[in-house]
């Protein structure tokens, strides 16, 4: 076990761990708080498999956007600040084997299938923002572009969606989308 | 490194999406489980860019389309929610049931304002 072995197992027992205590606290907020955790041991876990900037823009958008706007959420709907035990459906032992079950079938299949797979992480810089910023101008020009569209598009969408008085201005029912 | 490591961490991560988008019935906790399972993709996506010394960098790039769109989603998702909550004073999914299919024990539950325009109660229902 090299030391890169030791350091991406402890990064993903956190990561686990913590994704764990997401979708199993009582207290809505602390699942925000433990998906933080979460993201920000996946990030380092990037670092360790030598993907610079994909850590960095985790950290940026993950734990800096997304979580905030789950936050925002959550402060929004007014849920219940302390603990509280509606958050579960009554059939989550059903979710929980369906959950074990695939679980299973992935670990098995990706153990038997890459199990002694090794991959050299030596060569520094292949993940660098410089790598991946001309990968993405001079390969994938066009589905960044699209990219673009796509998330002008959601943001003008979430606008319409949640302002009301976008739907007041026009009277009838069918027409307000 | 061997490639057991990542590739495991993604599909116990993956799973405890699918356990957090199956048992939770607050629909933003449902949103935080459907992050959790993009964020398993995205490792294995980077795992094996770069197990497979992509010159392209495909998987990576791939990786930073997925946190775009995720973050799309989440915008998307979150008003969607806002606008539920807006109309029907709770986001409990389980609640919801206004597209179900009609069964003789299980009455739709009615919107909380009686005002509440039912079209467009649907209609958000019919995104989510």
């Amino acid at each position: 076990m090299t030391g890169q072995e030791i350091a991406f197992a402890l990064l993903g027992a956190v990561a686990v761990g913590s994704a764990l205590l997401v979708v199993t606290t009582r207290r809505l907020v602390h699942a925000a708080l433990w998906l933080v955790v979460s993201f920000g041991a996946l990030a380092g876990g990037y670092l360790v498999l030598t993907a610079e900037f994909v850590a960095w823009v985790q950290v940026l958008i993950y734990v800096g956007a997304i979580v905030v706007l789950l936050l925002f959420g959550i402060m929004l709907t007014r849920a219940p600040i302390g603990a509280s035990a509606e958050l579960d459906s009554p059939n989550r032992w059903i979710a929980a084997a369906v959950a074990v079950a695939t679980a299973a079938v992935l670990v098995t299949v990706l153990v038997m299938g890459f199990g002694d797979e090794r991959m050299p992480l030596a060569d520094g810089g292949a993940g660098s923002a410089e790598e991946l910023g001309s990968a993405v101008f001079r390969t994938w020009v066009l589905p960044f572009e699209v990219l673009s569209v796509l998330l002008l598009a959601s943001l003008v969408g979430a606008i319409v969606l949640s302002r009301p008085d976008v739907r007041a201005k026009n009277g009838d029912r069918e027409g307000e989308r | 490194m061997h490639l057991a490591y990542p590739t495991v961490v993604a599909a116990l991560l993956f799973s405890i999406g699918v356990y957090g988008v199956l048992a939770r019935r607050n629909a933003i906790l449902v949103l935080m489980s459907v992050e959790l399972m993009l964020n398993a993709v995205n490792l294995n996506l980077v795992t094996f860019d770069v197990w497979l010394r992509d010159r392209l960098h495909g998987g990576q790039v791939l990786t930073l389309f997925t946190i775009v769109i995720a973050a799309a989603e989440i915008g998307i998702g979150l008003a969607i929610v806002l606008l539920v909550y807006r109309n029907r004073r709770m986001i409990d999914v389980d609640r919801l049931r206004d597209l179900a299919e009609d069964r003789t024990d299980e009455r739709p539950v009615r919107p909380a304002r009686p005002d509440a325009e039912d079209g467009a109660v649907r209609d958000e229902e019919a995104a989510r």
